[in-house]
C-alpha cells in the first residue's frame, strides 16, 4: 500500500482532486445563483396566474372596460410576458422593484424599512432560540433518558406542534389581555426608543423562539451524542483528559457542523416564518406588506417581497453548506 | 524483579438490559489474575465474549459501556488502581499507562491533525515540553516506520492509511514513556501484508523503548510472535496461563489444543477440475462513476468443488460475486453457467437460474429480517423457488435445521436469539433450500471465532461431500483457503493474478504477490516474525 503512495509520481489530478473545497464552494455558489433565477420565473410565472386582476380589484365592480384597458395600458400590462418579466429582472438585479400599483411609491423605498424591521424581529428572536436550543440540547445531553431531558423534550415538541399565529393569540390572551403586562398590538414606528421597541416586539419574539426551538434542540442534542459516543472520545478519556477538556477539545470541533447547519437552516425559517406572526401582531414587517399587497394584486410588491424571502432563505441555507463544507476537514485537507 | 502490573482475582460486572425485561447485572470477569514486569508482554488471548478487552481496559480503570469493576486489585507498582480517586485515575491515564485501540481510524479524532494528536496525552500531563513531546514524536515516528516523518505529524486522519493509522496510534501511546500500554487488537482490522508491518513495527517500539505491555488478540499466531506470556481466557475466566514456548509447544488444556489445532486440512484436492459449473470469461466491471474495479477476470468453478477467493480488502473479489449474482453487470465479458450464458442482469435471469446459485455473507446479522423467525427465513425460500405450503414446508425447514445441525427447537427463534455462528448456519440453511449447485460464499466466517469458524467450515464440507454443490469461497485467510480449496484465484486490485489448482497455486514457483500474501500469514511458530524479518532484510540488501 505504502509502496504505491510513496513512488506516486506527482501526476495532474483534476481540479477537483486539488481544490476540493473550492470547487465545492464554486459550486455552491452557482447552485444558489441557478435556483434564485428559477424562483425568479416561479414567483413572477405565479403572480401572473393569480386569478383576478389589479385594475378590476382597484376600480371596483362598477368600472366600465375602457377604464379597465386605461389602466393596464397606463402599467404596461399589454406588452407580452417575457418583455415584462425581463424588464422587471434587469430592473430587480439593480435593486429597483418598480412602483408599487397600489400607491405609487417606489417598492424598494418602502420594502427597506419594513425589510429592516423583519430582520430585527427575526434577529431578536434568533439571538434568544439559539443559545437557548444548543443550552438545552447540552443540557438534554447531560441527563440524557432522564426526568429533565424528557421535560425538556415534551415542552419544545408541544411548542413546535402548536401553529405559530395559535401561540400568538395565546401570548396576547393572557400577556396583553389578561395580565396587561405586554403591549399589543406590536407597532413600531421611526423616532422609537430602543427599549419601546424591544418591548413592543417582546410577544412576537416568543412566538417565534418557540416556533423554531424544538427543532434546533433536537438536533443539537442528537449531534452531541453522536460524536460522545464516538471512539475518539474514549481515546481522549483514556489519555487522562478532563471532562472539559474532552468536550472543547474534541467534542466541539466535530458537532459544530451539524448544529450550525440546523440553525442556519432555522434562521432561514425564521425570517420567512415571520410572515404569519406579523400578521398576528399587525407588526409593520415584510410579512405584514406582502399580505396587504396580495388582497389588492398589487404585483410589484408582491413580486419584490417573494423574491426577497426566497433570496434569504437560499443565501442562508448556501451558508449552512458552506459552514458544513468548511467544517469538514476531508474536504479542507484532501489526500 | 518486583512485578510492574498485579492483577489480583479482578471481577467485573455489567448491567445487560434484556428487550421487555428488567434491567439486571451479570458478571462478566470472574476473578482473573496475573502479573507482569517491566518490558514484558503478556498476551490475553480468547474468543469474543471472552472478556479480554474488559481485563485490558481494568489497567485504566475503565470500562466501557455498563461496564464496571466489582471486585479485586490492580496493583500498578503496587497502588491499587481501584482505589484511586478520579484525579488519581485520571494521572495515570496516558502518562503511565496507555491504550491502543483496535480501530485506529476511528480512534483518532478526524478533526485534528496526528502530531497534535500523539503528542496531547504528554503536554497534558506536563511530562514534556512541546518541543520534547515534538522530538519524542519524530522519533517514535522513525522506529515505527513511518513514511516521510519529518511531515507526518502534520497529516490528518484521513490523509494516510489504515496500517500508518494504527502505527501513529502506537507512537501516540508510547510518546508520553507509559510504563504499561495495553494493545487492544491493533492488528485485527488489517490486511495481512499491512499487518505483518504493524506487527513488526509494534514489537521493534516495544524493545526499544522498554515498555510492558498487554497484547488482547483473538489470533493466537499473533500473539505468539510478540508475547512473554500467554493467558488464554474463555467465559471471563483463566483457562490456561504460561509462558508463550509452553503454551503453543505444549498446551495443557483442552480449550487451549484447540485453538492451536484450528485450521488443518480438511479436503483433499480434487484431482480433476476441468468440468466447469461456472465460468467467468474476460469479465470487468466498473461502479457508476466510472472507477474500474475488475479487469480482464476469467476463471471457473469446477462442479462439486470449492475455489477459493483470495486477496486483501479492496481487490475486487465481493464485486466478483456481485457480478456472478447479476447485482453489477459486467462491462465486458460473459458469464457461463451450467453450459449456458448467464443473462448479465439478474432481472433477466428466470427464477430457476437464480435458484441454482445462491449467496452466504459475512455478516449473518444482516442479511436476515429481525422481524422474522428462523422458520420463516428458511421456509421463504421454499416458497419463492417450490411453492412449498403449510406442513410440507414446515417439514421440510425441519428437515433443513437438522442438517446444518440445529434441530428443530429452533423454528421459532428470531436471529436476535441466536449466536454468531448459529446465524450464520441458518443463512447457510436458507441458501441450501433452494437446492442450488454453486453457492457463493462471501468471507461467511471472518466475523466468527476460530473454532465457531471452524464448526462451519465443517458443515460446509460436509454439505458438499453429501450434495456436490460447489462453491466460490472469498475469503483473505490464506489457511482457510489451505484447508478447504480445490482451486485458488489470487486477486490484487481487481486483477486476477494467479488461478489454478490449489497444490499448484500454493507452492513454488510462486506469483511475486501471492508469495507475498503467504509469507505474511503469522504462523504458528516461535520466532517466525523474525524469521520472516530477517528473509526481508536479506533480500533487500541483495537487491
Amino acid at each position: 500500500m505504502n509502496t504505491v503512495m510513496e513512488d506516486g509520481k506527482p501526476r495532474r489530478r483534476p481540479l477537483k482532486q486539488r481544490y476540493p473545497l473550492t470547487v465545492l464552494i464554486l459550486q455552491r455558489l452557482g447552485l444558489s445563483a441557478g435556483l434564485l433565477l428559477a424562483v425568479s420565473i416561479l414567483i413572477f410565472g405565479g403572480v401572473e396566474a393569480l386569478p383576478g386582476d389589479f385594475a378590476q380589484t382597484y376600480l371596483g365592480q362598477s368600472a366600465t372596460p375602457q377604464a379597465i384597458a386605461n389602466i393596464r395600458s397606463q402599467l404596461g400590462l399589454e406588452r407580452p410576458v417575457t418583455t415584462r418579466y425581463f424588464e422587471w429582472l434587469g430592473n430587480a438585479v439593480q435593486g429597483d422593484f418598480g412602483k408599487s400599483w397600489a400607491s405609487g411609491n417606489s417598492v424598494s423605498e418602502q420594502i427597506g424599512k419594513r425589510l429592516g424591521n423583519s430582520l430585527f424581529l427575526a434577529f431578536c428572536a434568533a439571538i434568544i432560540s439559539v443559545p437557548l436550543a444548543v443550552g438545552l440540547g447540552m443540557l438534554a445531553v447531560h441527563f440524557r433518558n432522564r426526568v429533565p431531558d424528557r421535560i425538556i423534550n415534551i415542552i419544545s415538541l408541544a411548542a413546535i406542534s402548536l401553529p405559530e399565529f395559535f401561540i400568538g393569540y395565546l401570548l396576547i390572551l393572557f400577556f396583553s389581555v389578561k395580565f396587561g403586562v405586554a403591549s399589543f398590538p406590536a407597532t413600531v414606528y421611526d423616532g422609537m426608543s430602543f427599549a419601546d421597541r424591544l418591548s413592543a416586539i417582546a410577544l412576537p419574539t416568543i412566538t417565534l423562539v418557540f416556533v423554531v426551538l424544538a427543532h434546533m434542540m433536537r438536533m443539537t442534542r442528537a449531534a452531541i451524542i453522536s460524536v460522545m459516543s464516538s471512539a475518539y472520545m474514549e481515546t481522549a478519556e483514556l489519555k487522562g483528559l478532563g471532562a472539559f477538556k474532552t468536550i472543547i477539545r474534541h467534542a466541539a470541533p466535530n458537532a459544530i457542523a451539524p448544529i450550525v447547519n440546523v440553525v442556519a437552516l432555522n434562521l432561514a425559517y425564521l425570517v420567512v416564518g415571520v410572515v404569519v406572526v406579523e400578521v398576528v401582531f399587525v407588526y409593520p414587517g415584510m410579512g405584514q406588506y406582502m399580505v396587504d399587497a396580495v388582497t389588492v394584486r398589487d404585483m410589484p410588491v408582491v413580486q419584490a417581497c417573494g423574491l426577497i424571502f426566497a433570496a434569504v432563505y437560499i443565501l442562508l441555507n448556501m451558508v449552512a453548506d458552506l459552514i458544513a463544507i468548511v467544517a469538514n476537514p476531508k474536504l479542507r485537507h484532501p489526500r | 524483579m518486583a512485578n510492574m502490573l498485579s492483577v489480583r482475582n479482578l471481577r467485573i460486572g455489567a448491567t445487560v438490559y434484556p428487550p421487555g425485561e428488567a434491567p439486571k447485572d451479570i458478571e462478566i470477569v470472574h476473578g482473573v489474575s496475573f502479573d507482569l514486569e517491566r518490558g514484558k508482554v503478556l498476551g490475553l488471548i480468547g474468543e469474543s465474549g471472552a472478556g479480554k478487552s474488559t481485563i485490558g481496559l481494568s489497567a485504566l480503570a475503565y470500562g466501557r459501556g455498563g461496564v464496571r469493576i466489582t471486585g479485586g486489585e490492580v496493583l500498578l507498582d503496587g497502588e491499587d488502581l481501584l482505589k484511586a480517586d478520579k484525579k488519581g485515575i485520571r494521572q495515570i491515564r496516558g502518562a503511565r499507562v496507555c491504550y491502543v485501540a483496535q480501530s485506529a481510524a476511528a480512534a483518532f479524532n478526524p478533526a485534528h491533525k496526528l502530531g497534535d494528536q500523539v503528542i496531547e496525552a504528554t503536554l497534558e500531563h506536563g511530562l514534556m515540553t512541546r518541543e520534547e513531546a515534538r522530538a519524542r514524536a519524530l522519533y517514535l515516528f522513525n522506529i515505527l516506520g513511518l513514511p516521510d516523518p519529518d511531515n507526518f505529524g502534520d497529516r490528518y486522519p484521513h490523509q494516510v492509511s489504515g496500517g500508518q493509522l494504527q502505527r501513529a496510534m502506537t507512537a501516540m501511546a508510547l510518546c508520553s514513556n507509559p510504563e504499561l500500554i495495553v494493545f487492544d487488537e491493533p492488528t485485527t482490522a488489517l490486511d495481512v501484508t499491512t499487518q505483518i508491518d504493524v506487527l513488526a513495527a509494534i514489537k521493534n517500539a516495544i524493545e526499544e523503548t522498554d515498555t510492558a505491555a498487554l497484547y488482547i488478540t483473538h489470533d493466537l499466531a499473533v500473539v505468539a510472535q510478540i508475547s512473554d506470556d500467554i493467558m488464554v481466557l474463555r467465559n471471563g475466566e483463566t483457562v490456561e496461563y504460561g509462558p508463550v514456548q509452553q503454551i503453543i509447544e505444549a498446551p495443557q488444556e483442552d480449550y487451549t489444543k484447540a485453538l492451536i489445532s484450528v485450521r488443518q486440512t480438511k479436503q483433499r484436492e480434487a484431482r480433476d477440475q476441468s468440468q466447469a459449473l461456472l465460468s467467468v470469461n474476460n469479465v470487468s466491471a466498473s461502479y457508476g462513476n466510472g472507477f474500474k474495479v475488475l479487469h480482464d477476470i476469467s476463471l471457473h468453478v469446477p462442479r462439486g468443488q470449492t475455489l477459493a477467493v483470495v486477496g486483501e480488502s479492496g481487490s475486487g473479489k465481493s464485486t466478483l460475486a456481485r457480478v456472478i449474482t447479476g447485482l453489477l453487470p459486467p462491462t465486458d465479458g460473459s458469464i457461463t453457467f451450467a453450459d449456458e450464458d448467464l443473462p448479465a442482469q439478474h432481472k433477466k435471469r428466470t427464477r430457476d437460474q437464480m435458484r441454482r446459485i445462491q449467496l452466504i455473507y459475512q455478516m449473518a446479522d444482516t442479511a436476515m429480517n429481525p422481524r422474522q423467525t428462523v422458520g420463516q427465513i428458511i421456509g421463504r425460500s421454499l416458497t419463492f423457488y417450490f411453492g412449498l405450503r403449510g406442513r410440507k414446508k414446515k417439514e421440510r425447514v425441519q428437515e433443513l435445521l437438522d442438517e446444518i445441525e440445529m434441530g428443530s427447537g429452533f423454528y421459532d427463534r428470531y436471529p436476535a436469539e441466536l449466536s454468531g455462528g448459529q446465524k450464520q448456519r441458518v443463512a447457510i440453511a436458507r441458501a441450501l433450500a433452494a437446492e442450488p449447485e454453486l453457492i457463493l460464499c462471501d468471507e461467511p466466517t471472518s466475523a466468527l471465532d476460530p473454532l465457531v469458524a471452524e464448526g462451519i467450515l465443517d458443515l460446509l464440507m460436509r454439505l458438499q461431500a453429501e450434495t456436490k454443490v460447489s462453491y466460490l469461497f472469498i475469503t483473505h485467510d490464506i489457511a482457510i483457503v489451505r484447508a478447504i480449496a480445490d482451486s485458488v484465484a489470487v486477486m490484487l486490485q481487481g486483477r486476477l493474478v494467479d488461478f489454478g489448482p490449489r497444490s499448484s497455486v500454493l507452492s513454488p514457483p510462486f506469483d511475486d504477490y501471492t508469495d507475498l500474501l503467504l509469507k505474511s500469514v503469522p504462523e504458528m511458530e516461535l520466532g517466525w516474525l523474525e524469521k520472516v524479518l530477517a528473509t526481508r532484510r536479506m533480500e533487500s540488501a541483495g537487491n
